[in-house]
């Protein structure tokens, strides 16, 4: 589905990724953690080139897309993108905010885009929020919408940028629940997350990222939990857990 | 002391009624409206473009070597003298810059004004646009453009409508600043309501009632356009 090679990322003088490799499967829900800095979030947005590559590839679906001739519009639309901070448009209500891509995509007429935003309200539980502005609804609700957003343009992929992290605890569940039920109905997931009990139930691989490389892959959560074979990745669990 | 009515009546005649005085505050009150009308309309249109030709050379950072890239520098390297002159420089100044100089061959007073007062408004309103689209919180623009919508989509469905929004109560000042501003029109010559209050007066010799008319006069738009622009507030912010 996605693949990164040799993937460098500088700011300024800060070397945030040093020579990332990775490549994503369709259907595998891939958990990334790591601390503060490391450069997990920094990878993510490189995927869909919200941050560009200093150097190295993104192939996403057999195409190589950080440099030549691309229509990234276009790649992008197939790969949706759930933020720490929600980012509904603000100036547009829950409908407006679900149907304003599709349509300006020409993906949905107008109408079909209107009933499938109504279907996947339904399907989160918040049908009758339909006419709110964002700045009226809790956090939770918010991020459930945004992804609802995302899963608007039928994405291959879907990247989360630590979604829980701006969350009041008490909204959390919620939150991982749409991502839990949409990772058993197949969907290609990439999350950054510090939810520890969310990696261990879903994620078919983890990574853990430290200083701009991954340090350790696992495809055995509850082995990778309970037996981190590197030093850095049992220093950080051992503050988390 | 005792005002009789029969006083008021008589000194309302004598400065506004007679010999049809008052036209000449209604004339020029006239003249001001429509110099303040056009030259927003003017301010408006090119202060959007020049604020959006700063905003998008900051955001994409074409590089000089492209034709579209070269012309957006360009643009906004332009766009960046105009502003810094036109705001450090006095309106009255250019007023008579234009009048003087660029367009000593137009005899037409108001298209002088309407001009001078849109070129310069122009600038004041590019700066307000500017700081209204910087508002926008860069998150939402990233979350539109993550969806896949262009860099234009993401302004003129996102960025713009906030930007609007945001930007409303300093617009509003800029267009009451605007108007008042109409009243240094009469150093060219051409006669808008403070001129023709002092015009009023060469006639009566009496100089408190032509001024404190206009004065109110101008008051008044004042109030009813704050009035407008509270209730344009409103209606833009869902709460």
């Amino acid at each position: 589905m996605i693949k990164i090679r040799n993937l460098y990322k500088n700011f300024d003088k800060l070397e945030v990724l040093r020579g990332v490799n990775l490549e994503i499967e369709p259907s595998e829900k891939v958990v990334i953690i790591g601390p503060s800095g490391s450069g997990k979030s920094t990878m993510l947005r490189c995927m869909n080139l919200l941050e560009k590559p200093t150097s190295g590839e993104i192939i996403f679906k057999d195409q190589v897309i950080n440099h030549g001739n691309i229509d990234i519009n276009k790649v992008r639309e197939n790969m949706g993108m759930v933020f720490q901070q929600f980012n509904l448009f603000s100036n547009l209500n829950v409908l407006e905010n679900l149907t304003l891509a599709p349509v300006m995509r020409h993906r949905l007429s107008k109408d079909e885009a209107e009933t499938k935003a109504m279907e996947l309200l339904k399907r989160i539980g918040l049908p009758e929020k339909v006419k709110n502005y964002p700045n009226q609804l809790s956090g939770g609700q918010q991020q459930r919408i945004a992804i609802a957003r995302a899963l608007m343009m039928d994405p291959d992929l879907l990247l989360f940028d630590e979604p829980t992290s701006a969350l009041d605890p008490e909204m959390v569940g919620e939150v991982l629940e749409l991502m839990t039920e949409l990772a058993e109905a197949g969907m290609t997931m990439a999350v950054v997350t510090h939810e520890m009990g969310f990696a261990r139930q879903v994620a078919n691989r983890i990574l853990f990222i430290d200083e701009g490389q991954i340090v350790e892959e696992s495809y055995d959560p509850n082995d990778f939990f309970d037996n981190p074979q590197e030093e850095r990745t049992q220093q950080f669990l051992s503050k988390i857990l | 002391m005792t005002v009789s009515l029969q006083a008021i009546v008589d000194f309302i005649h004598n400065n506004f009624i007679k010999d049809d005085y008052w036209k000449y505050l209604a004339n020029g009150f006239s003249i001001t409206l429509q110099v303040t009308f056009f030259a927003f309309l003017i301010g408006f249109a090119l202060g959007i473009f020049l604020a959006i030709i700063r905003v998008a050379c900051k955001d994409l950072s074409p590089s000089w070597k492209t034709p579209s890239g070269f012309l957006i520098n360009l643009l906004s390297k332009i766009s960046n003298i105009y502003i810094t002159i036109i705001r450090g420089t006095p309106t009255t100044v250019q007023l008579l810059i234009m009048f003087n100089v660029i367009l000593v061959n137009l005899h037409n007073l108001k298209i002088v004004a309407i001009l001078t007062f849109g070129l310069n408004s122009a600038a004041y309103m590019a700066e307000i646009f500017r700081s209204g689209i910087q508002a926008v919180s860069p998150g939402e623009v990233e979350a539109a453009r993550s969806l896949g919508l262009s860099y234009m989509q993401t302004m003129s469905k996102i960025v713009m409508p906030q930007a609007f929004r945001n930007c409303l109560p300093a617009f509003g000042n800029e267009v009451i600043t605007l108007f008042k501003e109409t009243s240094i029109s009469g150093f060219i010559g051409l006669v808008d309501l403070t001129r023709g209050a002092g015009i009023l007066i060469s006639k009566t010799f009496r100089a408190a009632p032509p001024y404190f008319a206009s004065a109110m006069i101008y008051l008044i738009v004042v109030l009813i356009l704050e009035r407008i622009f509270h209730a344009l507030e409103r209606r833009v912010t869902h709460d």
